[in-house]
């Protein structure tokens, strides 16, 4: 007995370990902000306008993200057409596009001089502004309608095909199928819908970097970086991200209260559902009207992102090259350091029977990055110059970023494996090195493949943490096509962001497909 | 024992000769040093006489390389810091990382007095809106009138950009108590606030604005480069604040042989020359062969602005908060 207890097993070590590490990394990262923070001062009005800015942005963001996407999951729902899967499974893009590539695709579709606008001006309308709210709106409707629409689809997907049968032979109405069919399903799937944009759009940074139009449209993750990079003022950095971490910690343990619906990536959207009362030609119009708009507000802005950047990648400066070296390094560390964390994790939490320890790793999702970006500095700069970590610390903090989606791929399929062949594998005694390589990497293959596709694409895209630390000669690739912007040296963006496109997409690709391949 | 001594002396000789050219590292603001920019020419010319590898860094606008030396404080890599402005030098004497520069007696041309003995001036201009001929056929006269009209402006944030933290000043300086209300009233024309001069300066030739905060040089670069007659900058009845953009060495730097010899070019023929048709600004001192032509056609305020070292420290301050709290409702 004595001895079950004192047994350390290698999965309890690694396990142990790498929650500690977790939980260092956030808590430790927090005490020094709240050591840091000059609480006496309090906020200032320009910090108050930051923290409204920041619920009012997500709020609208959440609301006309779902409010688009609630139509156009019905007309998915209820149509089959030539590429029906192909655009279901692009929806889930957006998810490993980079920020700054989005941002120079929706520039040239609704900026001053793009499509949206050139056309306004020839019919002789005014042109619309992208600057401030509206722009941060726009480009985080562009990443969270697609990722709303799958959540909605999945509600509609879900609701047996026996009862729109039964209802045509009923002779509903769509009027009537919306109220008795559609409606109870919309209510128990919106919130969590809702909920699930609102916390991505509440750490938004890189978007409200490029987009916003000063300090009207500030966020309280953009004021942090201002705090530290403009001002250079730690205390009132600490001091905002501490609210930031309060706001992320209310959402968060608000958005546990209702059922958060399974951001499924792969699950199987195959076909639709017969549904005799939409066959209306007017129903038919308006369904195939949305579902073009959706593929058309998907895939314009990422065309031109391919069209404005091939005339210049040949001709692109070697930094931009040297740059995009770094992200490819930084990306390869953050997947090292996600997928050992999560093989340790789940590994303890289904060998101990410990399901806690998976939600410990998911911590990282409340925790933003650009907070414990600002602990990590309030910590290393007395000791060392900060922009000496800034690869490191990003590659880190990708990692932790990249765990909770790593831990929802790994934990089910590791937990699978284990009930159906766990007791075989301890009848043959296999333990340690010999149960990982024999039972664990072949039934796992896909959730790591798939993983490591994750964490390196959200490696490559992300412009964050990089942004507190780097010095001006230790630019990633995103950082390096911000500071291209910022020059105003468009060609060049441009380029820039498709090869940063290629980059993230092969990469998850390889991955991906590696995983896929032999299983 | 002798042998060995020459031998000694000859590995000495030997290493010095093979040894890594010195490198001056040059922190700077980014449209220095692009191509269009006086770096290269610069560089080129300080290399013909130095034999050491200049190197400019730029890291972002002007006011970010304020915040960026804060940031590294000692272990900073600079050896020199150029394209802080007159309104940033008190701030960055307090770091008390910059050294003296040790020139006392150079004769500027500069319509205000200069005795800093750590920052040293190497070009300067005024703050003005500018805009194309063509679209706008009746330019704004003062404030007063650019918030009457319904022209759109493109400014930068003056936490970041020296120009930002020019028109900053500026307001303050024409409107004193009534700043506050002032910019309530500008920021409606305000299409958006860049962080840096380069992007705004972008996005307007881009059509995005119809006026850009710039230099009252600035149509010189589209006459005298481009043969572009289009633009022209808005001469206001309140006068114009001037700029006097200044470099000063870091004090603990690794190569002071070169920094002090960089800090003398600075005021050389050789790098005035180079100032006006790339840094589009008026040069410290007057080269020997004049402005270039093209000059003459810009506008002269007639009232200049400026606060100097501390006074400029303290208003920045002040109207940082008052622009911070109207703009940011």
């Amino acid at each position: 007995m004595v001895s079950r207890i004192f047994k350390i097993t290698r999965a309890g070590l690694a396990g142990g370990l790498a929650l500690t590490a977790i939980l260092c990394l956030i808590a430790g990262t927090m005490l020094a902000v709240l050591a840091r923070a000059d609480m006496l001062r309090g906020l200032g009005p320009s910090d108050w306008s930051a923290i409204r800015f920041t619920l009012l942005q997500s709020t609208l963001s959440a609301l006309i993200s779902v409010c688009f996407a609630i139509p156009l999951a019905r007309a998915l729902s209820r149509r089959n057409f030539p590429l029906r899967g192909v655009l279901i499974t692009l929806m889930g893009a957006p998810f490993i596009l980079p920020v700054m590539v989005a941002v120079l695709g929706l520039l040239a579709v609704f900026g001053r001089s793009g499509i949206i606008n050139s056309t306004l001006v020839w019919v002789g309308l005014e042109p619309v502004s992208i600057y401030g709210l509206h722009g941060v709106v726009l480009a985080h409707v562009f990443f969270n309608l697609p990722l709303a629409t799958r959540l909605i689809l999945q509600g509609w997907q879900e609701i047996p095909g026996e009862r729109f049968r039964l209802a045509a032979s009923l002779g509903f109405s769509p009027r009537n199928v919306s109220r008795l069919l559609e409606r109870p399903m919309l209510r128990s799937v919106l919130p969590g819908a809702f909920l699930v944009v609102f916390l991505v759009c509440l750490t938004s940074f890189a978007v409200a970097l490029t987009m916003g139009g000063g300090p009207r449209a500030t966020t309280i993750e953009l004021a942090i970086y201002q705090a530290v990079r403009l001002d250079f003022d730690l205390a009132k950095a600490a001091l905002l991200a501490l609210v930031q971490f309060g706001l992320g910690v209310s959402a968060a343990l608000l958005a546990m209260r209702f059922a958060l619906p399974e951001a499924g990536l792969g699950a199987g959207f195959d076909r639709p559902e017969r549904r005799w009362e939409a066959q209306r030609p007017a129903l038919r119009i308006i369904d195939t009207g949305l579902i073009i708009f959706g593929a058309l507000f998907l895939l314009l802005p990422l065309s031109m992102v391919v069209l404005n950047g091939l005339p210049g990648i040949l001709n692109l400066p070697a930094e931009v090259w040297i740059a995009a070296l770094r992200s490819l390094a930084v990306a390869m560390v953050a997947v090292a350091i996600t997928l050992a964390l999560a093989l340790s994790i789940s590994a303890f939490s289904v060998l101990h029977r410990r399901p806690f320890a998976g939600t410990l790793g998911m911590l990282g999702i409340a925790a933003s990055p650009l907070v414990i970006g600002t602990g990590l500095f309030i910590i290393i700069h007395p000791i060392a110059d900060p922009g000496r970590y800034a690869l490191v610390v990003t590659a880190l903090v990708n990692a932790l970023m990249a765990l909770p989606f790593a831990l929802r791929a790994l934990l089910p399929a590791l937990s699978g494996a284990e009930a159906n062949f766990g007791r075989l594998a301890d009848g043959l005694g296999m333990k340690g090195w010999a149960r990982m390589r024999h039972l664990w990497l072949p039934r796992l293959r896909r959730p790591l493949g798939f993983t490591a596709g994750l964490t390196a694409a959200l490696s490559m895209g992300d412009l964050g943490v990089v942004t507190l630390f780097a010095a001006p000669d230790q630019a990633t690739l995103p950082l390096q096509l911000y500071r291209l912007m910022g020059a105003y040296r468009m060609e060049d963006a441009a380029a820039a962001g498709l090869l940063l496109l290629g980059l993230s997409l092969t990469l998850f690709w390889l991955f991906d497909g590696g995983g896929h391949e032999r299983a | 024992m002798k042998t060995l001594t020459t031998f000694a002396a000859a590995m000495l000789a030997a290493s010095t000769a093979y040894a890594e050219t010195p490198i001056l590292t040059v922190y700077t603001y980014d449209s220095f040093v692009s191509s269009w920019g006086p770096g290269p020419a610069i560089e080129a010319a300080f290399e013909e006489t130095c034999a050491c590898d200049l190197q400019f860094i730029g890291t972002g606008d002007g006011a970010e390389l304020l915040a960026r030396i804060r940031l590294e404080g000692a272990r900073t890599k600079a050896d020199i810091v150029l394209g802080l402005d007159a309104n940033l030098t008190a701030a960055a004497g307090a770091t008390g990382l910059f050294a003296e520069h040790g020139q006392l007696d150079t004769a500027f041309n500069l319509p205000v007095e200069w005795t800093d003995p750590v920052f040293q001036p190497f070009d300067w201009g005024y703050f003005a809106f500018v805009y194309n001929k063509e679209t706008v056929s009746n330019p704004p006269q003062s404030f007063a009138d650019l918030i009457a009209s319904d022209l759109k402006i493109i400014i930068q944030d003056p936490r970041s950009s020296t120009p930002g933290l020019g028109l900053l000043l500026w307001v303050k300086a024409v409107f004193g108590n009534q700043a506050g209300e002032t910019w309530a009233a500008l920021n409606s024309h305000v299409v958006t606030v860049t962080k840096g001069w380069s992007e705004a300066y972008g996005l307007f030739l881009e059509g995005e604005a119809d006026m850009v905060l710039s230099y009252t040089t600035s149509p010189a670069y589209h006459l005298i480069a481009e043969e572009d007659a289009r633009f022209g900058a808005a001469l206001f009845d309140e006068g114009h604040y001037m700029q006097i953009e200044v470099a000063a060495k870091i004090a603990h730097t690794e190569q002071p042989e070169l920094a002090d010899m960089f800090m003398e070019f600075l005021t050389s023929d050789a790098f005035q020359t180079i100032i006006p048709t790339t840094n589009w600004m008026y040069p410290a001192v007057t080269p020997t062969s004049g402005l270039p032509d093209g000059f003459e056609t810009l506008i002269q305020p007639e009232t200049a602005h400026i606060y100097l070292a501390e006074q400029a420290r303290e208003m920045r301050e002040v109207a940082l908060d008052e622009w911070l709290a109207v703009s940011s409702k």
